[in-house]
This record gives C-alpha cells, sequence and structure tokens, in this order.
C-alpha cells in the first residue's frame, strides 16, 4: 500500500453524530480530522426530516431536520475539519498504532486512508417487511417508512393515496402526518405490542390530531395485489405475538408504510473485529465511547438507537472529545483501571455504556438505557453492586420503551461500589 | 416473415434464441412479460444439478450431466456467477441410506462422475452444521449454484446482439396454421412465422393446444423459500439435499452465489399460475423441514420470501416434440430444466433442422459476453480503473456494493429496461440486506437518466407494478 493519506481522526458518517464528533474533537484541540460520508450531502436522515421538534433539550428552541444539521455544517470550515462527500467507506482495519479506512468515491478514486483514532458513526437502516416476514405478494407499494419520507420530502414525488402503517416507531407516525398533508387518507397504524413504538408526542400530533386509529397488538397477516398493493390483512395478536383467528379487518390500499425497526449498521463494524452487544445491535462500549478496539469510538445510532437527535450530538460530542484525549495522550485512562460492568434485571434491555472504567469518569457518567414493558405508576431505577447494596437510585413518574431513560452516576458513588459489577434494575 | 418465433423468454426460450442466433435466420423472441428471466427462471432454486435422481429413461436423466456439462462451460463464455460447491444428499435413517443407493445407481446410469458415499463422520466433517441425526450422505462433485436470472439474460442479450430480435409486452393469444407458415397472434400484434418453439413455461399446455390435439396438462407448482443474510456466514458450504420424495427434491439449503443462504422449496399445486405470494403457514413449514437437516438455521436473518412456480405436469418428463409441421414443443420443463436448458435447445434446434430448418452459419458470430464487477477487480487495480471509469468509483447498492457504472452498463446491454427488479436481475443491486431500501429511489433516478422518461414511470417489477402515483404538492406548484 502507498500513498496512504493520514490523519488524527476519521470519523465515518456524517449525519448528526458524526458532525457533533468532529467539532467536539476539534475543540479539544485535535486538528487534520476528516470526516467520510457516503451521501451528498452532510446531515444524514435530518436531511429528510423536515418537521420541527429537533433541538429542544440542546438549543432550546425548535429546530426543523436541515436547520439542526446546519448549526453543525457552519461549524466545520472554521475547525478546519475535512469533508470527504460522496464517497464510501468500503473496510476498516485495526492495528496497533493505526486504524486504516479503505475509502472510494468517483472523484478521488479508490484510495486507502489511516489515522489514530477512528469514530464509527454510520447511524442505522430500517427493518424491512422480509425481516419481519409478512407473508403475501411482492407488489409494489410496500416502502419503509424512512424510504417513502425521501420520496416525499426531498424528490416531491408522492407513493400512494391510500395507505396503511405498520409499526407506530416515530417515522412512521411522522410519515402518517406528512402522507396525510399531502392529500393521501391514511386508514390505520396497526402496532403489534401493546404499546406504542414511538413518542407520546408523535401519537398525539400525528395520529390523534388527525383521526388517524392506532390499533396496539394488532399486525398485518396479508398482503394481496398482484403488481400494487390492492389490500392487507390486519389481525389481532395474542399475548405471543400469533394472530387470533377470527379478528380479521381487510383494507383496500395501494400502499403500506412500515416502521417496525431500526437496525444499527454495523457491517463494517464486524468485519474490523469490533465486538458487538447483541441487545443493542451496537458496539460494546466504556464509559467515553471507546470500543472494545482500541483507538475505536461510537456514537449516535450506530451505537444504539435514539428517539431524540439531542442525545445523539452529545454522545458525538462526548466520542470526539474521548478520541481527541486518546490521540493526545494515548487516551483518557490508565492501562489498570478499575472497570465495572453493568448488569440489567428483566425489565430493562440493554444499557450504554456497557462498562465503565471507573478511573475515567470526571465528575459523572451519564448511562442511556430503555426499558422492556410500560410502568404507568412511579417506580424507581436501582443500581446495586455485587454485595447488593443501593449505590444509587432515581425516581421516575412513569416509563415506556419507545422513550431513551438516562441518569446520571457521579463519580463518588462509582468508588463506593464494592465488586466489579452493577445491576441496574426498576423497582415498583 | 420470421424463420422462426420463439414463444416464451425464459432459460428455454433464451437458450434457443442464443443457439439459434449463431445461423443466418431471421428469429422473433416474444414475451408476455416486460422483461425475459420472469417466470420460473427468475424464481428458482438456482442449481445446476449433478443428476443423480432423474429416470434414466427420460429425457430429464439423459440430458442432466451433458446439460451440467454445458451450463459449467457457457457461465465462462457467458460471464455468468456460479460456483461450484457441490451437493450432498442427505440421509436421516436407513430408508433414506436405501433411496441413497438407488441414486447413486440411477448417478451411474446417468453417468454422474465422481460420486461419493459418504459415513455421518465423513459427512459432517463436509458440513459441520448438519444435524447429529445425519447417518450418511452421497456426495455429487459435479454440481453447483448458478445466477439463473442472470445465466437467462445474458443468453438473451447476447442473442439480441447477434440479430434476434425480442419483442416484449406480447401475450401469444391464438395461432394460425396457414398454409406456409404460422400466423402469430398477440393482444395487440400479429407475426408471420414459418416455424414455431413453444417454450411458454407454465403456459405451454395452453400454446400447444393452440395448434394442436392436448397432449399433456402443466400443474403449475409452487415452492416457497427464504433467503438468509450472508451474516449468517458459512452454515453451509455445499447444496444439502434431504432424500427427494416425489414432489420434489425437497427442502434444501444452500449457499448461494452472493454468499446467502437459500431455504426451500415446498411443492404446492396452485390453480393461479401467476399466483407468487407466501403464506404464513407453508413457510413455517419449510423452516422446520430445513431445520430438520440443519438444526441451528437462524430465520431471523431472514432477507426476503419468495415463491416460484414450476411447470410441473402430468406427463412425466420435457415435452419436447415436434407436435405439428413446424411447431416444436420445449414444454413442461420442470426441474432439472434449468440445467438441461442448454441441451433441451441444442436438441430442439435438431428437431427443427429435422423439418427442413436451414442452418448456415453466419461467417461471423460472437456467442461471448463480458461485463465487469467492480468486487471482482482486485484492490490494487481498483485505483487505476476508476480514474479511466469514474462511475465504477460511486457505490449505489450499499450492502452488495454495486456502483454506478455496473448500473449504467446494465441499463445499455441492448435489451429494454423498464422496472428496479431489471436492474437488481442484471447488476445486482437491491438484492441484500436492505432489499433496495437504499438504492431503490437512486437506481430509478439512474435508469430515468439514461433512458429518458420520468421516474414516475419506472417500474419496481412487471407491468402495473407502479412505485410512484404523482408528485407532491409542493412540487407540482413549482413545475
Amino acid at each position: 500500500m502507498q500513498n496512504i493519506k493520514e490523519y488524527q481522526l476519521i470519523i465515518v458518517g456524517g449525519g448528526p453524530a458524526g458532525l457533533a464528533a468532529a467539532i467536539s474533537a476539534a475543540k479539544s484541540g485535535l486538528s487534520e480530522i476528516l470526516i467520510i460520508e457516503r451521501d451528498k450531502y452532510l446531515g444524514g436522515i435530518l436531511n429528510q426530516c423536515i418537521h420541527n421538534g429537533f433541538g429542544l433539550h440542546y438549543f432550546k428552541e425548535e429546530l426543523t431536520g436541515p436547520e439542526y444539521s446546519k448549526r453543525f455544517i457552519d461549524l466545520l470550515s472554521e475547525n478546519k475539519i475535512e469533508v470527504a462527500l460522496d464517497t464510501m467507506a468500503l473496510n476498516l482495519e485495526n492495528t496497533e498504532d493505526w486504524r486504516y479506512v479503505h475509502v472510494m468515491s468517483s472523484s478521488d478514486g479508490y484510495r486507502v486512508l489511516r489515522s489514530k483514532a477512528l469514530i464509527l458513526a454510520m447511524g442505522c437502516r430500517e427493518r424491512t417487511r422480509m425481516n419481519i416476514q409478512i407473508p403475501g405478494t411482492r407488489a409494489a407499494g410496500i416502502f419503509n417508512a424512512g424510504q417513502a419520507q425521501l420520496y416525499v420530502n426531498l424528490e416531491g414525488y408522492m407513493v400512494g393515496k391510500k395507505v396503511i402503517i405498520l409499526g407506530s416507531g416515530d417515522v412512521g407516525l411522522i410519515m402518517a402526518r406528512r402522507m396525510t398533508l399531502e392529500g393521501a387518507e391514511v386508514v390505520a397504524c396497526v402496532e403489534v405490542m401493546p404499546y406504542p413504538g414511538g413518542l407520546n408526542r408523535n401519537i398525539v400530533q400525528c395520529l390523534q390530531d388527525f383521526n388517524i386509529p392506532l390499533y396496539l397488538s394488532h399486525t398485518i397477516t396479508d398482503i394481496k395485489g398482484r403488481n400494487r398493493v390492492e389490500q392487507v390483512t390486519v389481525q389481532e395478536v395474542d399475548q405471543f405475538g400469533k394472530p387470533v383467528a377470527g379478528t380479521e379487518i381487510y383494507y383496500d390500499v395501494d400502499t403500506v408504510l412500515l416502521s417496525v425497526g431500526l437496525i444499527p449498521e454495523n457491517e463494517l463494524s464486524r468485519e474490523a473485529g469490533v465486538e458487538i452487544d447483541p441487545r443493542t445491535s451496537g458496539p460494546m462500549v466504556y464509559e467515553n465511547k471507546e470500543t472494545r478496539s482500541k483507538g475505536v469510538f461510537a456514537c449516535g445510532n450506530v451505537l444504539h438507537v435514539h428517539d431524540l437527535v439531542d442525545f445523539v450530538t452529545e454522545e458525538g460530542e462526548s466520542a470526539g472529545h474521548a478520541a481527541a484525549c486518546f490521540v493526545q495522550d494515548g487516551g483518557c485512562v490508565t492501562e489498570d483501571a478499575n472497570i465495572i460492568s453493568i448488569k440489567t434485571d428483566s425489565n430493562i434491555g440493554y444499557t450504554v455504556p456497557q462498562q465503565i472504567r471507573v478511573d475515567d469518569v470526571e465528575k459523572a457518567v451519564r448511562v442511556f438505557f430503555r426499558v422492556r414493558k410500560i410502568f404507568k405508576e412511579p417506580s424507581r431505577i436501582v443500581f446495586r453492586d455485587q454485595s447488593n447494596a443501593e449505590i444509587a437510585s432515581f425516581k421516575r413518574p412513569f416509563m415506556f420503551p419507545a422513550e431513551m431513560e438516562n441518569v446520571n452516576l457521579p463519580r463518588q458513588l462509582l468508588d463506593k461500589i464494592s465488586g466489579t459489577e452493577l445491576t441496574v434494575s426498576v423497582e415498583e | 416473415m420470421f424463420d422462426v418465433i420463439i414463444i416464451g423468454a425464459g432459460v428455454i426460450g433464451c437458450a434457443t434464441a442464443y443457439e439459434l442466433s449463431q445461423f443466418d435466420l431471421n428469429v422473433l423472441l416474444l414475451d408476455k412479460e416486460n422483461d425475459v428471466s420472469l417466470g420460473a427462471s427468475r424464481a428458482n432454486t438456482a442449481i445446476v444439478h449433478g443428476g443423480y435422481d432423474p429416470d434414466p429413461a427420460t429425457l430429464m436423466g439423459k440430458y442432466n450431466v451433458r446439460g451440467a456439462k454445458r451450463c459449467m462451460e457457457l457461465v465462462n463464455t457467458l460471464d455468468v456467477e456460479f460456483k461450484k460447491t457441490g451437493s450432498l444428499i442427505i440421509a436421516l435413517d436407513e430408508n433414506d441410506l436405501k433411496t441413497l443407493d438407488k441414486y447413486y445407481e440411477r448417478g451411474l446410469l446417468n453417468g454422474v462422475e465422481g460420486m461419493e458415499m459418504l459415513d455421518s463422520e465423513e459427512t459432517r466433517k463436509r458440513e459441520p452444521n448438519l444435524s447429529e441425526e445425519v447417518i450418511g450422505a452421497l456426495w455429487i462433485p459435479e454440481s453447483g449454484v448458478i445466477n439463473p436470472w442472470e445465466f437467462t439474460i445474458s443468453m438473451a442479450e447476447v442473442a439480441v446482439r447477434e440479430g434476434v430480435k425480442l419483442e416484449l409486452n406480447q401475450k401469444v393469444i391464438d395461432i394460425d396454421k396457414k398454409s406456409d407458415h404460422y400466423l402469430v397472434k398477440t393482444e395487440t400484434d400479429q407475426f408471420q412465422t414459418k416455424y414455431v418453439v413453444n417454450a411458454a413455461g407454465v403456459y405451454s399446455d395452453q400454446i400447444h393446444n393452440m395448434v394442436a390435439e392436448p397432449a399433456f396438462k402443466i400443474n403449475p407448482t409452487r415452492g416457497q423459500y427464504y433467503l438468509l443474510d450472508r451474516s449468517a456466514g458459512e452454515t453451509v458450504k455445499t447444496v444439502i439435499f434431504p432424500c427427494p420424495t416425489e414432489l420434489t427434491k425437497g427442502i434444501l439449503v444452500s449457499p448461494t452465489i452472493h454468499e446467502n443462504i437459500l431455504v426451500g422449496p415446498d411443492a404446492e399445486t396452485v390453480s393461479d399460475p401467476e399466483d407468487t405470494s407466501t403464506t404464513r403457514e407453508v413457510l413455517g413449514l419449510v423452516a422446520r423441514e430445513a431445520q430438520r437437516s440443519v438444526p441451528s438455521l437462524n430465520f431471523r436473518n431472514n432477507i426476503r420470501n419468495y415463491s416460484g412456480i414450476r411447470a410441473n405436469s402430468d406427463y412425466n418428463d420435457f415435452f419436447v416434440k415436434i407436435s405439428a409441421p413446424k411447431f416444436l414443443d420445449l414444454a413442461a420443463i420442470k426441474s432439472p430444466g434449468l440445467t438441461c436448458a442448454p441441451i433441451i435447445a441444442e436438441e430442439g434446434i435438431k428437431l427443427l433442422a429435422q423439418e427442413g430448418l436451414e442452418l448456415n452459419k453466419k461467417d461471423k458470430w460472437d456467442g461471448t459476453r463480458k461485463i465487469i464487477r467492480f468486487k471482482e477487480i482486485p484492490k490494487a487495480e481498483r485505483a487505476d480503473f476508476i480514474k479511466e471509469n469514474p462511475e465504477y468509483g460511486r457505490i449505489i447498492c450499499r450492502c452488495e456494493h454495486i456502483t454506478e457504472g455496473e448500473i449504467v452498463a446494465a441499463i445499455h446491454r441492448g435489451l429494454p429496461i423498464f422496472s428496479l427488479d431489471a436492474i437488481k436481475r442484471r447488476a445486482g443491486s437491491g438484492l441484500g440486506r436492505c432489499q433496495g431500501g437504499f438504492c431503490g429511489p437512486r437506481v430509478q433516478e439512474i435508469i430515468a437518466r439514461e433512458t429518458g422518461v420520468s421516474p414516475l414511470d419506472i417500474l419496481l417489477n412487471k407491468t402495473g407494478s407502479y412505485i410512484l402515483v404523482g408528485q407532491t404538492k409542493n412540487a407540482e406548484s413549482e413545475d
């Protein structure tokens, strides 16, 4: 390999996570930073999110997706951050001293780059109709909600006239409203779980305000239509998710939009040997977003699927800062750091980070997680160590799986832990 | 007046067109769909069979080994994706072992080379993920996995380049026998021809009955499949067959040329030969049956379910005959029809010659095809290649790493392009885990740009499978 171009930091992905990471790394004193983006524009999925509601936490104001990302894009040049657009990262390789990235583009051809630190910020993709194995025909008119959003918002094309939505994830809810505003009839939103998949504000603003019914514990069990969708069958499901005979409802629609979950895009990470947590489908990370592969960090939806971009930004900043520390002084962490693993009880799906190097925590570490069922009554999130001593507890009036939770664990509490494990549970 | 009209542009029709294109003849290839390879040639098990199971007394038995050899030559000539994986027919009980003996004998009669009987240890050494219940297997080395639609399309592309005329969206509704020619009527046109070749797949009985007394009846047989993501890894390296039944070769587990795992098919007679839907019940059955051979199969890795309709019939063989003067049936072609297609075409053309068709070779005929697959270009050469061909530097299909250059080339290989799936079948875009979620709109844009049509007119697949219904309010007011 000849003419390998070198950087201090390469960031794969120019969406909100990658942008925040780049700026944060620059502000932490790092130079020679490159963002690799496969699209022709920076901003990632925010480009097609023309609705408002972004930035309430971070900027304390309501922005549209493109407005939100522009605030970061505008800071790139003053921070001397290099950007390679329309460029695809094909392979990652991790060695002791360097992270290698094979990239390709029309303008610069096939190149091998390397950097001291690497940040994974590739985002996520939508689960498809085939992933969830809905039987029926393979007619046109079945779209992932995000794909339909791209057609409608970026390309100016309508994808259907009479629409049913499967899954109550946020993109699906947003598209229910968007399609209605564009003159389509949205007949129903159908959710297989007994609770909604998206934020409550979207249930209200996108379904209830437009009188679109939401059927919980229902799913689509058949799709008919030889060339274009003509009819779908909706059925109630039992507690095991099995369709209940006799509950069939038939809808004559020409379009099915799917909002049935997002999958972190970790194909590159896996090939590079980055250890993946099966619960998040994202890399296992420490408190500073460093993966188990030295010098490789992760943030945003590639790490775990978020519902608010504000937290993606925060995570990106954390990863960017940590990557800068890593390059400047070989990492913030002492080699023999005291490592604590966070375990979860059955009420909690996962945590990010999965492990904490206590000595690396300056003031506090923010732990993100999702609950696995609805808690309507006030309950406590409790952290216990291996001696079953309560280390910290946090009250919540209610909790929903759709809304990511987070708590701050102060350093002085972490120092009190006996053993190497911390278990987080929900106590009602 | 055409010399020959071939009805049906599946693998049989296209193989026949390919072979006929080397002669000085005026040939027309007709299909009712908007692309070639849209029937059984599109949705099948994608295997070049070894030839161990057909009855040696049938054409299937006689053609299989020859066909497999010819396929393995043609994949090079035509640059078609193929991998010689070999096959294992596994035995789960004593009865199955007897069946394996029978197939070994049949294989010998059919000329299958290199067969080996393996004990359970040898079998599991080859395929560690097979069930512990496996007590032995028959190893068939001379077989493999192929890209069936690319095989079909490649023959059509060469045939058209070498002078065969192709008419799509032409459903044949009647054939009139005139004194010295046939009049082939479609819904919109009629064509005169001296010879007719019936390669109409599941409709081959209907075409036959237009000129001759009924001689066989097609029983359209649907089979459903799973395609699992390549993250499933190398679950199996070879094609795994359970012992066959009368209806089917059994639910097999097979690697594909794109490193996925293919599981299926069942066999279900259907009344509607266009009904390629999948059903919950059958998919459940296919999954359970496949796990008898390979228990670790994880169907959460599914990236696509599909079904195909094969032209099974009440005639227990390929129906390759002159059924009326100058009318050739290449009909009732069921498994191993894909493997035998080149031989069926060759033998069919011999029958046409006996009917008086003059076969004079053209002075110049090029039967080869070569395409660029970016994935196959060595890393060291990629930089220089993209400098010369910048379109190959832009990845359009992120899952399969298919470049814009490959898509543009596929659009301009001589066959008309109407749909995203036409590009999927030619360039491989959209075959991966996101199933075209990302690349679909980009491919649509490229087809529109390259062929000068509106994106609104680009289909997902067959005629009627429109993707977009119009412009948004804003886009309309800007126009």
